[in-house]
């Protein structure tokens, strides 16, 4: 959930392009545009309007689509304002009319009375409702603040984490240099989408790309490397740790055992990385990210080159039996 | 862990130079400094994460400290915010 309350004014004012734009606008009760919207659901308010209120789903977004609308116009056309009155009398957080519709005089009236803000899109309701939870689904998808560099390599989402001065930031600029892009420095705010997939980006759009380099300050990669070099937000596929050499910790040395980090509920691979001077972290890091798309491709280094080992030791097996002999070369 | 409420008192709020002294500072203890601006917490080491909270004149926030030197990082964080960051 958003640190504070999600309300309508905050969805009319989204920043959506293309096929993902809600083109909503405030048709009336503008005072009533700071009311919350509580559940990330929408509902069709026909069975209610016809007076049937068991169950009726009130925090929802209310869509009004042609059918809605008919009916409307016939309550008007009865000069029947009674089922209106009753549906606003309930706390509702807004009402959303499709297909550029307008809603009934009486209908603003009253809508107007109790505060609720009636918006307006030209897009079909199916259309809507899709994009509309489709948004929903992101803006209420669980959050967390992670501390560290979100970097895309070789079109691989890859989160590199540690503490203070192990040189992450150092580490994603090499990148950056070496073609790869920067999705966010230092904090990174990663989302659970679907309750499978992990979007990261950078907490906020005016000071997400530039990066704080230690004896050169804060730099904007955006300015520097052109806009090639960033992006807006990446899905984490794989998680870095980056750590002091410890003489006394033995870090995997086959890969054949997949670690993995849960963020918000959901396993990211993870790799610990030692950094040591001499040692070229930003090459590591790329062949981590090639090696991780190999596995997603079908095709696991370690444990395929463990594969020709064992078939190579039994065909020698067999070999040495067949021949009798000991030496098997 | 050790921890104290702050309040941000030089005008101009936690810009560019107050984060840069705040991380800095943090960056003298081995504690793990984190400050919490309403529920996000960052961390203090960090300028960027500082300067993320868009701490402007008045804000309360929180400096916390886990670790062997807590009391006194959180003491150094609090008497930066107090004598206003040496601005005004």
């Amino acid at each position: 959930m958003a640190d504070k309350d999600f309300t309508v004014l905050d969805l009319l004012d989204l920043d959506l392009k293309g096929h993902n734009s809600l083109n909503l606008h405030c048709l009336t009760g503008r005072r009533g545009l700071v009311r919350e919207i509580t559940i990330p659901d929408l509902n069709r308010p026909g069975l209610a309007l016809s007076g049937f209120y068991e169950s009726f789903a009130y925090q929802r977004v209310q869509l009004f689509g042609l059918g809605e609308v008919a009916y409307l116009n016939k309550l008007h056309a009865e000069n029947n304002d009674s089922a209106i009155r009753q549906l606003f009398s309930y706390r509702i957080p807004c009402c959303i009319f499709t297909h550029h519709l307008q809603p009934t005089e009486q209908f603003t009236k009253i809508a107007e009375e109790s505060g609720c803000p009636v918006l307006q899109t030209e897009l079909e309701s199916t259309e809507f409702s899709s994009r509309l939870l489709r948004v929903f689904s992101n803006i209420f998808a669980p959050k967390q603040t992670l501390h560290g560099v979100l970097v895309e390599v070789y079109g691989v989402g890859i989160i590199l984490l540690g503490d203070s001065g192990v040189g992450k930031s150092e580490t994603a600029l090499e990148l950056i240099e070496r073609g790869h892009r920067l999705v966010a420095d230092d904090i990174v705010e990663i989302r659970c989408v679907n309750g499978n997939t992990i979007l990261g980006q950078g907490a906020n759009k005016i000071i997400s790309h530039h990066m704080e380099i230690r004896g050169l300050g804060i730099i904007n990669i955006a300015q520097l490397y052109g806009v090639g070099a960033i992006r807006e937000q990446k899905e984490v596929q794989l998680v870095v740790k980056l750590e002091e050499w410890d003489a006394n910790k033995v870090y995997d040395r086959l890969g054949t055992k997949q670690n993995t980090i849960e963020f918000l509920g959901v396993k990211v691979p993870a790799l610990e990385i030692p950094v040591r001077p001499g040692r070229n972290v930003p090459i590591i890091i790329e062949t981590a990210a090639m090696n991780e798309r190999l596995k997603s491709m079908g095709y696991h280094s370690a444990r395929d080159f463990n594969q020709n080992v064992l078939k190579w030791i039994e065909s020698g097996e067999a070999q040495a039996a067949y021949y009798g002999s000991d030496d098997i070369y | 862990m050790a921890e104290k409420i702050l309040t941000v008192r030089n005008r101009a709020g936690i810009h560019a130079r107050p984060a840069a002294l705040i991380a800095q500072t943090a960056n003298k203890f081995a504690s793990e400094v984190l400050i919490q601006k309403g529920e996000t917490t960052i961390n203090a080491k960090s300028i960027m994460g500082v300067i993320t909270m868009a701490a402007g004149y008045n804000t309360t926030l929180i400096v916390k400290a886990a670790g062997s030197d807590e009391e006194a990082a959180v003491n150094a964080i609090y008497s930066l915010f107090e004598n206003k960051f040496e601005e005004d």
